[in-house]
C-alpha cells in the first residue's frame, strides 16, 4: 500500500512539473502574440521610426539584422566547417586535439555578455573598427563558431565509414573525398547547424549592444548600403530591449511577434532538413 | 630494378594534386586553431581590462566592500552585493528550475503518451530558441505587477522598505528558472532517453513499479547527462544579462528576495554605456569574476563529460 | 613458369604492439583468382588492404618488409597511394554505393583521375557495367539513385565502379557474406570471368566459395601463412594438419 502511495505521488510530481513548465513555456508564445499582434502591420515592417514622419517602423532593424547574420555566417560558417573537418579527419587524437575540442567547449559557455565585452575591446578599439555592424558580426562569429563545429562534426561522424574508404580506395585524394563524398553526404546535418547559429545571431542582444550599437536608420543612397557595414545598427532584439526599457511596450511586443514568427518558420525548416537526413540515411 | 619507370612513381601532375591536398589540410588546422586563438585572445583581454582597476582601487575595496558609488566624488567600488547576488540569484533559479525542468524530461521521455509527447517536444525545442530578452519582458509585463501587489500586501506596516514595484530578486530568480527550463528540460531528457531499454526491462521484471524504475534506475543511470544540463542550466543562469536587467530592479543592494538587485551581467550592461576611467575599469573587473565563474563552471563541465566517456 | 603480379616478402604488420601479420612471403599469380581463407581475426583482411595500402588509414599500424607489384615496390616512399590504389581496386564487404545515381558512381574514380569529357565517361560507365554483369540491370535507369539498387546489385555495382578506374589487381573481401545466395552466385560468376582480365585476391569465409572461384589458395592462421598452394590441391591434400582441420570444419 505504501509503495503504491509513494509512486502515485511521485506520479502527481512528475505531471505537475510537465504541465507546470510546458504550458507555462507555451503560455509565453500565446501572451506574446496575443499582445503583440495587432502592432504588426505593413507600416510597422516597411518604415523606419521617425518623428517627423510620425511613423512607427523595424525597417531598418530588419535590415541591420539581415547584414549581421549574413555577415556572421560568411565568417563562422567557412571556419566552423574547416575546423570541424580538420579535427575529424586529418588530426590525430592527442593533445593538440584535446586543446581545439576543450577551447571550442569553453567558447560555447562563455555568455554573450563577456564576447560583447571582447569584441567592443579588440574588435572595436584594438582593430579600430568602432561600434559597427561589421564589429558585431565579428564578435558573434566567435560566438556560433562552436554551434557550427559541432553541429558539423556529428554530421561528418554519421557518414558512414564505407563511403570514405569505398572513394578513397579508388584513388581519390583525401580533400577529393571529402569534398564530393562526405560534404554532401553531411549537408542536412551542416545546414541544421547553421539555422540553429542564425536563430542565435537573431535572439543575440548582450553581445551587440556594445559592438554594433542601436542605429535604426536605413542607408540613405546606393552606396549607404555598402557602408552600412561599418556604421552602427541594431538588430530587432536589440530595438526590442531598448524600446522596452523605454517604456515602447507596443513596438517591443511587435518585434516580439516577428522575431517569433522568423524563429518559427527556421524551426520548420530545420525540422523539414532533419527528416530529409533520416530518410536518406535510411 | 625497373624501380624508376614504375608509373606508381609521383609526376609533376600528380605533385600538383597532393599540392591542393597539402594546402587544404593547412587551411582547416588553421580554422581549427581559430576557437583556440579565440579563447586565448578573450582570456587575456579580460586578464589585461580587469586586473588594473584591482591595483588600482585595492582588492579588498573592490571584491570585499559593499558600497558601489562609482560616479560620486569619492568614488566607492564595492561589488560583494553583486557578486553575492548572481550567485544567491542562480543557486535560487537553480534550485527551482532544474527539479521542474527533470521532472517535465522524465515526462516526456518516460511517462508521457507518445503522441502527446511528439507534440510538446518541439515545442520545448523551440522554446530553447526563444531570445532572452523577451523572457525579460513577459517578467516586466506579468511577473513584476503580481510581484509589486505582493509587495504591498507584505511591506504593507513597514517603514523601512523600499519599494521596488516589483522589480525585485525574486522576480529575476522566477524569470531565470523559467529561461532555464528548456534547456534543462532539452538535455535531460536525451539522457533518459539514451538508458538502454534493457535496463528499464530487468528492473520492472524484477518486480519494480514503473515509478520506481524511472527513480531508481533510469535517473541514476542518465546521471551524468542529466548533471551535464543542470550545469549547463547554471552557465546560462549566471550568463544570462538582457533578461533579468528588464526585471532585477537594478541598484546595488543586498540580495533578499523584495530587494531591487544588481547581477555580475546588469551592472556591465547598465554602465557600460556610459562609464569612464576607474569606473569602466572596474566593469572590466566585474567581467572578469564573471569570466572566472564561467570558467569554474566549464571546469565542471568538462569533467562531468570526461568521465561520462570513461564511464 | 607463370607470371607474378604481386609479391610480398618478410611483411610484418604491427597495429600498436599487436603483431598482426607475421612474415608474410607469398607470391599472387597474374590474371588468376587467389584465395585468402583462415578464421577471423587470423590476418587476411589485413593482408588484403596491405596490398592496395588501405592501412595507412588506420592510426599506430607500422609495416616492414617488402610488397612489390609488378617488381615495384609499394611502400618506397617516391610512390603516389593514389596512383596506387588506381591500378590496385578493391571491393568491400558490405556494398558500399555512394549516396548518387549509378552513373555517377561509376563515373566517381575516372573522374578523379582526371577524365572529364562527356562521352569518354559515357563509353567507361557503359564499359564498366557490361563488365560487371549489370548493364542489363541499369542501363535504362543509370540516373537513379544507387542506394535504390538490391544489395546484390549494389555489391556489382561497387565492382563495376572498382573496374571503371582501369585496375590491374582487384582486391575483395568477403564481397558477397552481405549477400543471398543468389546474388552470391552472379558474383562468383563474375569473379570467374573477371579473372581473364583482371588479377583477383579475394578473402572469403566460406571455404567453398573458395573451392568454387580461385586457383590458388592462402590459409592464414594467427597472422601466419600456414599453406599456401594450387586450390585443388590445398583443398583435395592439406600438406599441413591444421589446415585440414580448418578445411574439415574442426575449428574457425
Amino acid at each position: 500500500m505504501m509503495r503504491k502511495l509513494k509512486d502515485d505521488v511521485l506520479l502527481c510530481l512528475i505531471y505537475l512539473a510537465a504541465f507546470g513548465a510546458e504550458f507555462l513555456l507555451l503560455g509565453i508564445l500565446v501572451y506574446v502574440f496575443v499582445k503583440g499582434f495587432p502592432y504588426v502591420d505593413l507600416q510597422f515592417l516597411t518604415t523606419v521610426t521617425s518623428v517627423l514622419q510620425g511613423t512607427v517602423g523595424i525597417a531598418g532593424n530588419m535590415v541591420n539584422t539581415i547584414y549581421i547574420v549574413v555577415l556572421t555566417l560568411v565568417i563562422a560558417v567557412p571556419i566552423g566547417i574547416g575546423s570541424a573537418i580538420y579535427l575529424n579527419e586529418y588530426a590525430r587524437p592527442g593533445k593538440m586535439v584535446r586543446l581545439i575540442t576543450f577551447t571550442t567547449q569553453t567558447l560555447a559557455g562563455i555568455p554573450s555578455i563577456l564576447f560583447g565585452l571582447f569584441g567592443m575591446m579588440f574588435f572595436g578599439i584594438t582593430l579600430g573598427l568602432g561600434y559597427s555592424i561589421l564589429t558585431g558580426a565579428l564578435t558573434l562569429s566567435l560566438m556560433v563558431l562552436p554551434l557550427i563545429t559541432r553541429n558539423t562534426q556529428e554530421a561528418l561522424l554519421a557518414v558512414p565509414e564505407s563511403y570514405k574508404s569505398g572513394a578513397l580506395s579508388m584513388g581519390a585524394g583525401k580533400w577529393y573525398m571529402i569534398r564530393t563524398i562526405l560534404l554532401p553526404s553531411a549537408m542536412p546535418g551542416i545546414v541544421t547547424g547553421v539555422l540553429l547559429a542564425v536563430g542565435r545571431i537573431m535572439g543575440e542582444s548582450a553581445a551587440l549592444l556594445f559592438t554594433a550599437g542601436s542605429g535604426y536608420l536605413l542607408p540613405k543612397s546606393a552606396g549607404g548600403w555598402f557602408h552600412k557595414v561599418a556604421e552602427s545598427g541594431g538588430t530587432l532584439t536589440i530595438q526590442l530591449y531598448l524600446s522596452m526599457s523605454k517604456a515602447q511596450y507596443d513596438v517591443g511586443f511587435g518585434i516580439a511577434v516577428v522575431l517569433l514568427c522568423i524563429l518559427f518558420c527556421m524551426n520548420l525548416i530545420m525540422k523539414f532538413f532533419a527528416k530529409y537526413t533520416t530518410e536518406s540515411q535510411r | 630494378m625497373r624501380q624508376i619507370d614504375s608509373i606508381l612513381y609521383r609526376s609533376s601532375q600528380v605533385s600538383c594534386a597532393q599540392a591542393i591536398e597539402k594546402a587544404a589540410e593547412m587551411i582547416f588546422s588553421l580554422c581549427a586553431f581559430t576557437a583556440v586563438g579565440a579563447v586565448f585572445s578573450i582570456t587575456l583581454y579580460m586578464i589585461a581590462n580587469g586586473v588594473p582597476a584591482v591595483f588600482q582601487a585595492g582588492v579588498k575595496e573592490i571584491l570585499f566592500t559593499t558600497v558601489w558609488q562609482p560616479t560620486a566624488t569619492e568614488p566607492s567600488f564595492g561589488i560583494l552585493y553583486v557578486i553575492l547576488t548572481s550567485i544567491i540569484g542562480t543557486f535560487l533559479a537553480v534550485l527551482l528550475g532544474v527539479p521542474v525542468g527533470i521532472l517535465a524530461a522524465v515526462f516526456l521521455a518516460e511517462v508521457a503518451p507518445r503522441r502527446l509527447a511528439a507534440v510538446v517536444r518541439p515545442a520545448v525545442e523551440l522554446l530553447a530558441g526563444i531570445p532572452s530578452v523577451i523572457y525579460g519582458v513577459l517578467g516586466m509585463m506579468i511577473l513584476n505587477p503580481l510581484m509589486y501587489r505582493l509587495e504591498q500586501r507584505i511591506f504593507a506596516d513597514s517603514q523601512t522598505h523600499q519599494f521596488t514595484g516589483g522589480a525585485n530578486l525574486l522576480s529575476a530568480v522566477f524569470v531565470l528558472a523559467l529561461m532555464i527550463l528548456p534547456t534543462v528540460i532539452n538535455i535531460s531528457e536525451a539522457a533518459l532517453l539514451a538508458v538502454p531499454p534493457e535496463l528499464k526491462a530487468s528492473s520492472l521484471a524484477l518486480g519494480a513499479s514503473p515509478v520506481q524504475t524511472i527513480f531508481q534506475v533510469t535517473i541514476p543511470a542518465a546521471r551524468s547527462g542529466i548533471l551535464a544540463a543542470v550545469v549547463l542550466g547554471v552557465g546560462r543562469a549566471v550568463g544570462e544579462a538582457m533578461a533579468i536587467s528588464l526585471v532585477s530592479g537594478n541598484s546595488v543592494n543586498l540580495p533578499l528576495p523584495f530587494h531591487s538587485v544588481r547581477f555580475l551581467t546588469t551592472a556591465i550592461v547598465s554602465e557600460m554605456g556610459y562609464a569612464g576611467g576607474l569606473h569602466r575599469q572596474v566593469l572590466f573587473t566585474i567581467g572578469l569574476v564573471l569570466f572566472v565563474f564561467i570558467m569554474i563552471i566549464n571546469g565542471i563541465l568538462s569533467s562531468i563529460l570526461k568521465g561520462e566517456k570513461r564511464g | 613458369m607463370p607470371q607474378i603480379k604481386i609479391r610480398t616478402d618478410k611483411l610484418n604488420l604491427y597495429y600498436g604492439a599487436n603483431h598482426a601479420l607475421k612474415d608474410i612471403t607469398l607470391s599472387i599469380r597474374s590474371h588468376a583468382v587467389t584465395a585468402l581463407i583462415g578464421p577471423s581475426g587470423c590476418g587476411k583482411s589485413t593482408f588484403l588492404k596491405t596490398l592496395n595500402r588501405m592501412n595507412d588509414l588506420t592510426d599506430g599500424v607500422r609495416i616492414t618488409g617488402k610488397v612489390y607489384l609488378d617488381g615495384a615496390d609499394i611502400y618506397h616512399p617516391g610512390v603516389d597511394v593514389m596512383a596506387l590504389r588506381k591500378q590496385v581496386g578493391m571491393v568491400f564487404q558490405q556494398p558500399n554505393p555512394f549516396p548518387m545515381s549509378i552513373y555517377d558512381n561509376i563515373a566517381y574514380g575516372p573522374r578523379i583521375h582526371g577524365i572529364k569529357g562527356k562521352e569518354r565517361l559515357d563509353e567507361i560507365v557503359e564499359r564498366s557495367l557490361r563488365q560487371a554483369a549489370i548493364w542489363e540491370e541499369t542501363g535504362d535507369r543509370l540516373h537513379k539513385p544507387a542506394l535504390g539498387l538490391s544489395g546484390g546489385q549494389k555489391q556489382r555495382l561497387c565492382i563495376a565502379r572498382a573496374l571503371a578506374v582501369g585496375p590491374e589487381v582487384l582486391l575483395m573481401d568477403e564481397p558477397t557474406s552481405a549477400l543471398d545466395p543468389v546474388s552470391t552466385l552472379k558474383v562468383e560468376e563474375l569473379i570467374g570471368q573477371l579473372k581473364r582480365k583482371y588479377t583477383i585476391v579475394i578473402v572469403t569465409h566460406n571455404m567453398q566459395q573458395a573451392a568454387r572461384v580461385s586457383d590458388e589458395t592462402a590459409f592464414f592462421l594467427m597472422g601466419e601463412v600456414v599453406e599456401f598452394a594450387s586450390t585443388d590441391r590445398l583443398f583435395a591434400q592439406p600438406a599441413d594438419r591444421k589446415t585440414l582441420e580448418y578445411i574439415t570444419g574442426k575449428f574457425g
